[in-house]
């Protein structure tokens, strides 16, 4: 009996991984569900005393079994070098646990920070995230160790910690993983923010398009209760709407209201869910303080680059050879990831853009490839690396089109409480209409440079506010495509 | 005056009334109680709507309010299957736009198509979601074969 390893995450299953696994098990061998390595062409890919068969389908099993899957086998999957190159502190156990095993969890270093943090002032646990130089990874990149404080010395003592899981940003999937992954580490890193700022309840705010993330969070939250105990812990579910992933449009959300963004001041810090003081963090923040309090600060902080400290788990996705996690000190450049890490195009065309940072985030042509992964680098290049997900296009892309996208998307996810937001989107996308009709683009194209400027300046949230990047980066990098053929010059 | 104290007068009422039960305790409990009456009934319906909010001591308006601002709450049941494609653009950059309008064709009337944006699975797209089942790696034949079996 040969014991084989196969991830139970929701992109394995997607791409067949029960099918494979109920092979496995059909002729007798035993199957362990573990989380995914994050190399996602090769899912599923089977385990089998640390080698590695991929992307493997029923059919394939028993040539894996004798050895004869000579195409599929990738050698040793920790020496891969997808692998081997990465620092994974957050996704230190990726590929390697059990998601649900609290026994693997110890095993691996799990709690070590927890402990540390209960034989520490809440004031020195707030000490080492600032001194980590660890910033919000949700996409705005604000000093965690600074929200954290305010919300410690926050007078009333009722307090709550919420984590961000609304991930909407196409090309990101790093939150789901480590949600499905490794669920404990989130919920340690949760639990030691509690105690940092004095909180007594937290809410996981996860998406309702990640059904699996919800179950595991769920049962991870039972299961390890007594450990987080008095500290206690629940998932909502959110119904589906882009803008809920605005932290003041998900306490709205969290109270039972429509998700209509607050406007700040009051800081969630100081009045956020019901009121009172709330840390709002993604989840890759609050999952990277355990390692922050377990290896100390300085461990963390010695990655990266200026005032991108740490790692970031940068998620390869869209047309990309080799899509998938790839977590890495700050400073990798873009061409690196895309070219080198991600091999270009999945198939085989020349790259002609990449969306970096979600819907709200630039295009980058290959001319801006060596621009390092950094959160100052990119606004300097008007992007922003926002949660990490970089999507690759290739020569066939038209980017009057991605540009229209852009102005859709709002439109349909605007909240609808700023005008030039609710009606701007519309308004944009019509006018790209017009663009991509070959009507007047010039003066069309003026007059979305008009629109975005005033979306820029008017939009209380980054919805409406951040659009104009893909908007304006479209057209900044790629004006060929907005020369069309007007339908009746012909 | 809370729906509690009124009895249900039909099985429907009993079943709204159950599910309202299961979460009235919780700190904001319209958004669970919204899913689970969504889950039971297909839809948050006028009656529904009307019992939530006589539970939760808020107005017809105010529930009617939340209940439209998310895609996820429908007012009426849909009778059709329906298949989640997504339409963002790690899936646009992998072939979704032409993939959806493929599978409109395949449906026709008989399912419906409804987009959904990202699914967290961006680097294996074109993908979908039926139900709470997710397929990755779609193309022309893989769409149609799993429309047909809808
Ligand atoms: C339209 C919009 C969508 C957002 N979506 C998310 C999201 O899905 N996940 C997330 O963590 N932050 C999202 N944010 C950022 C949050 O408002 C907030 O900055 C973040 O949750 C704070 O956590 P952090 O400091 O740990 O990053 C979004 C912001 C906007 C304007
Ligand atoms: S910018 Fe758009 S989404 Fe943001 S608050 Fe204004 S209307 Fe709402
Ligand atoms: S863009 Fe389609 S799954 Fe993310």
């Amino acid at each position: 009996m040969t014991v084989v390893r196969i991830s139970d995450d929701a992109l394995a299953i997607a791409c067949g991984a029960d099918r494979v696994a109920r092979r496995f098990a059909e002729l007798g061998h035993e199957v362990v569900r573990v989380s995914s390595w994050g190399m996602h062409w090769l899912e599923p890919l089977v385990e089998i005393d640390g080698f590695g068969y991929g992307p493997a389908s029923p059919a394939d099993v028993e040539a894996i079994l004798a050895d004869q899957a000579g195409g599929l086998c990738i050698g040793k999957i920790a020496d891969h070098p997808f692998i081997a190159a990465q620092t994974r502190l957050t996704f230190a156990r990726a590929g390697k646990t059990r998601p649900l095993s609290l026994d693997d969890y110890a095993a691996t270093g799990g709690w070590k920070g927890l402990e540390r943090a209960r034989t520490m002032t809440p004031e020195a646990v707030v000490e080492q995230v600032k001194a980590s130089g660890l910033r919000g990874r949700g996409g705005a990149g604000f000093p965690a160790g600074i929200k954290w404080d305010t919300v410690r010395k926050a007078a009333n003592p009722r307090k709550y910690i919420v984590c961000n899981a609304d991930e909407g940003d196409s090309g990101t999937f790093a939150d789901r993983m480590l949600m499905e992954g490794d669920p404990y580490l989130l919920i340690e890193g949760m639990t030691i923010a509690a105690l940092a700022v004095g909180a007594q309840r937290g809410y996981i705010y996860i998406r309702s398009e990640y059904p699996h993330a919800i179950a595991k969070m769920r049962a991870a939250i039972r299961l390890s209760a007594q450990i987080v105990a008095p500290f206690v812990l629940e998932v909502r579910v959110g119904a589906g709407a882009y803008v809920c992933g605005e932290e003041t449009s998900m306490l709205n959300s969290l109270e039972g209201k429509r998700g209509e963004v607050r406007a700040k001041p009051p800081l969630p810090a100081l009045e956020g869910l019901f009121g009172c003081p709330t840390v709002v963090n993604n989840i890759l923040t609050a999952s990277a303080v355990p390692f922050v309090l377990a290896e100390g600060a300085q461990a963390y902080a010695d990655y990266g680059m200026g005032r991108s400290r740490g790692t970031m788990p940068i998620q390869l996705a869209g047309n990309v050879k080799y899509g998938g996690l790839y977590e890495t000190a700050f400073g990798v450049t873009l061409g690196e990831l895309v070219e080198k890490i991600g091999g270009g195009t999945g198939n085989g065309r020349p790259v002609k853009a990449v969306q970096v940072g979600g819907p709200l985030g630039a295009y980058f042509p290959p001319a801006l490839f060596d621009t390092p992964f950094d959160y100052e680098a990119f606004a300097a290049k008007d992007g922003l690396i926002g949660h990490g997900g970089i999507t690759v296009f290739d020569d066939t892309a038209d980017m009057a089109v991605q540009a229209r996208f852009a102005f859709e998307f709002c439109a349909i996810e605007s909240c609808g409480k700023c005008t030039p937001c609710r009606i701007g989107a519309v308004r944009g996308r019509e006018t790209m209409d017009k663009v991509i009709a070959g009507d007047r683009p010039a003066s069309n194209l003026a007059l979305v440079a008009d629109l975005c400027e005033t979306m820029k300046l008017g939009s209380l949230c980054a919805l409406g506010g951040f659009t104009p990047y893909p908007v304006m980066s479209a057209i900044t990098h790629f004006p060929g495509d907005f020369v069309r053929e007007s339908a009746d010059a012909a | 005056m809370s729906s509690m104290s009124q009895t249900p007068t039909t099985d429907r009422e009993a079943r709204l009334d159950a599910a309202i039960r299961r979460h009235a305790g919780e700190e904001g409990p319209l958004l669970p109680i919204l899913h689970a009456v969504q889950a039971e009934f297909g839809c948050v319906d006028e009656a529904a709507k009307r019992r939530i909010a006589d539970a939760l001591n808020l107005t017809r308006a105010e529930v009617h309010g939340v209940v439209s601002f998310y895609h996820d709450f429908h007012d009426k049941p849909e009778t059709r299957p329906v298949l989640k494609l997504c339409r963002a653009e790690s899936c646009q950059a992998r072939g979704g736009e032409a993939l959806a309008a493929h599978a409109e064709r395949v449906a026709g009337a008989r399912v419906k198509i409804e987009p959904v944006y990202c699914l967290g699975l961006c680097s294996v797209g074109p993908n979908a979601m039926v139900g709470e089942d997710l397929y990755a790696r779609l193309d022309e034949r893989g769409v149609a074969e799993l429309i047909g079996a809808m």
